[in-house]
């Protein structure tokens, strides 16, 4: 069963590895940034898969902190492309 | 035994999902069908992983646990789906004269 559950980890951190592929060739900005919303996403399958595999109910803890802090990525970029900062992108530069 | 069978039907389940959205990322031709196949493929894949944790779990608080973790997955992806929309609207706005 751990074994199990550690090649389902594994597959999805292929499925990580790959969205590196969409933040390499873009093209847009929003693009890049799906890719770095897939490895937040990922990254929680993998910690409780993992947490899973080993029996370690530490690692859930992590898990639970990453999804609550993987918002925040999408969040800056949206502030970063609206024209005043704000973070509104129906604003008017 | 029946929670194992039941975990590895919905982890092969989860892993489907991911899969599916990882080729939608990949190959859809626009960014909007792209965020699309990110954000509702890749959090019911995640969901899926989580109800096969569920069934592993030693008690009730972890249950509980594994059900924060998944809505804050998925209202951040919400949020962050309808925010990068709008934000990657402005790149194609030649075809949108209404606004």
């Amino acid at each position: 069963m751990d074994s199990f559950f550690q090649g389902a980890a594994l597959i999805v951190l292929l499925n990580v590895a790959a969205s590196a592929i969409r933040i390499f060739i873009g093209p847009s900005r929003a693009d890049r940034m799906m890719g770095a919303q897939l490895v937040g996403t990922g990254g929680v399958a993998i910690l409780i898969l993992l947490s899973l595999a080993g029996a370690r109910p530490a690692v859930l803890d992590v898990a639970l902190l990453l999804a609550l802090l993987a918002a925040f990525a999408a969040v800056a970029f949206v502030k970063s492309v609206s024209p005043g900062g704000a973070g509104d992108p129906e604003e008017e530069a | 035994m029946i929670a194992d069978v039941a975990s590895c039907l919905t982890v092969s389940f989860g892993l489907f999902f991911f899969l599916a959205g990882t080729v939608g990322l990949l190959r859809f031709p626009d960014v909007h069908s792209r965020l699309h196949a990110l954000t509702k493929a890749d959090n019911l894949g995640l969901g899926f992983i989580v109800i096969a944790a569920a069934f592993q779990a030693a008690d009730v608080w972890t249950v509980f646990k594994l059900l924060a973790v998944w809505l804050f997955t998925v209202a951040a992806a919400a949020t962050a789906a309808q925010l990068v929309a709008r934000a990657a609207l402005s790149a194609c706005q030649t075809e949108e004269p209404n606004r």
